[in-house]
């Protein structure tokens, strides 16, 4: 049984390719790979390159995804391509970057408040000094 | 009774603005088709991440994953908010900041304390004003959701989690049902419910028995990046939603507002003419009137 898998090749951004597939070769994270159906259940992390995809009654197709994983069952392959380009330096500057972007908010928010505490004083002390003004005027 | 000449320079600044509320109607009529395109081909990652992990919590994997085990005390929550960076668009980011509030009066009624994370500017100003600690921000994205940005905010937060600063977090944003209606959610992200991992059901019949993946290179690592890339998938799509129910609230708020432009013009318009009128009318009596006394 079972001469084609169904492949799906997804990224976050839209859907790359989906359909029957005979063959394909993926760049795995320890070497290419070749999936027949009835592959075993495999997880793999992938690099950036060239997805290879026979699709039955179709020429060798090739698909370019910039990393991602790779999941293999029997009859379902998937491939979650990345479209950010990853690396766990990377991801953590970006989380420092994103954990400052926050703090430094916070204290310019601090600063608004303050700010605006402020204005409101003067506000209600410009207030007074008319409605003083006003008596004088009233008292005159 | 207001001059003629005010009530004209009335009638145009109005006017003016009816201008600027139409254009800005038809922008974000254009940009709502982009958006919600992009929310739907959004959603295959979001569907076949699932299923990944559906087949993940299927197998015997001897290392299970922190995201996945539930924590039986809640002490510190953290709620990932999603809000447009700019305004005019009706009651979007009210609606969905007021859940939050609603929530997290709760929590911290409950002794909870509250650790957000903000996506765009309305939500970064409004937790600020709220005195909720802010873990991690990312505003200006645009008008299209990316990825690229998103990681870093959402690593802050997973990062909480997995080192126990966080013992749940949850979602908000504006949940796009159509372009009338918008309605804000709220969904918990971690740990992972059973909702979350549910596959389509697509099961292989030929592996019943117990069965486990060959990792490359090792089964840890390559689950972390699967879930994470989960998680980030679900905030993706949660933004994409968003975006899209921005543009369109924003249309319909738009489109509201030339309206009501268009309606005041129309009564300024009647009260001009009476008052020329009745200043004509005025006139006319005069002359006659002086007529008659010669």
């Amino acid at each position: 049984m079972g001469t084609v898998f169904h492949l799906d090749i997804v990224s976050a951004e839209e859907s790359i390719y989906s359909g029957p597939a005979e063959f394909i070769v993926a760049p795995a994270l320890m070497g290419e790979v070749g999936i027949y159906p009835q592959h075993t259940p495999m997880l793999t992390r992938i690099k950036s390159g060239m997805v290879r995809v026979k699709a039955p009654l179709k020429d060798n197709e090739e698909v370019y995804v910039s990393g991602g994983m790779l999941e293999v069952q029997p009859d379902v392959v998937t491939i979650l391509a990345d479209t950010a380009v990853r690396g766990k330096d990377l991801d953590e500057a970006k989380a420092l970057e994103a954990k400052q972007r926050a703090e430094e908010a916070m204290k310019n928010k601090l600063s608004e408040i303050e700010y605006a505490r402020a204005q409101a004083e003067l506000i209600e002390a410009t207030a007074q000094l008319a409605a003083i003004q006003q008596l004088r005027k009233r008292g005159h | 009774m207001a001059s003629s000449r005010d009530i004209r320079n009335k009638i145009k600044s109005v006017k003016n603005t009816q201008k600027i509320t139409r254009a800005m109607e038809m922008v974000a009529a254009s940009k709502m088709r982009k958006a919600q395109d992009r929310m739907k081909k959004a959603r295959p990652y979001g569907e076949k991440i699932r299923n990944v992990a559906a087949h993940m919590s299927k197998a015997s994997v001897e290392y299970r994953h922190p995201f996945l085990a539930n924590r039986e005390t809640v002490n510190r929550v953290g709620v990932i908010v999603v809000t447009s960076d700019k305004g005019l668009c009706g009651g979007l980011n009210t609606n969905v900041l007021r859940r939050v509030l609603n929530e997290a009066r709760g929590w911290q009624n409950n002794g909870k304390q509250i650790e957000a994370c903000c996506i765009g500017n309305k939500g970064l100003g409004f937790m600020g004003r709220a005195g909720v600690s802010v873990i991690s921000q990312i505003t200006g994205l645009g008008d299209a959701p990316n990825m690229e940005k998103l990681i870093g905010a959402v690593k802050v937060v997973l990062d909480a989690y997995t080192e126990n600063r966080l013992d749940r977090v949850y979602i908000f944003y504006n949940r796009f049902v159509n372009t009338m209606k918008q309605e804000p959610v709220m969904e918990q992200l971690l740990p992972l419910t059973d909702k979350l991992i549910k596959g389509d059901g697509v099961e292989s019949k030929v592996l019943r028995s117990p069965w486990d993946y060959i990792y490359e290179p090792e089964a840890k690592p390559v689950i972390d990046d699967i879930m994470v890339r989960y998680i980030e998938a679900l905030v993706y799509q949660a933004v994409a939603e968003n975006m899209a129910s921005e543009q369109s609230a924003r249309m319909v708020a738009m489109k509201a507002a030339s309206d009501n432009a268009g309606n005041l013009i129309d009564e300024l318009t009647l009260i001009y003419n009476k008052t020329r009128q009745a200043a004509i009318t005025k006139e006319l009596s005069e002359i006659v009137g002086g007529a008659a006394a010669v």
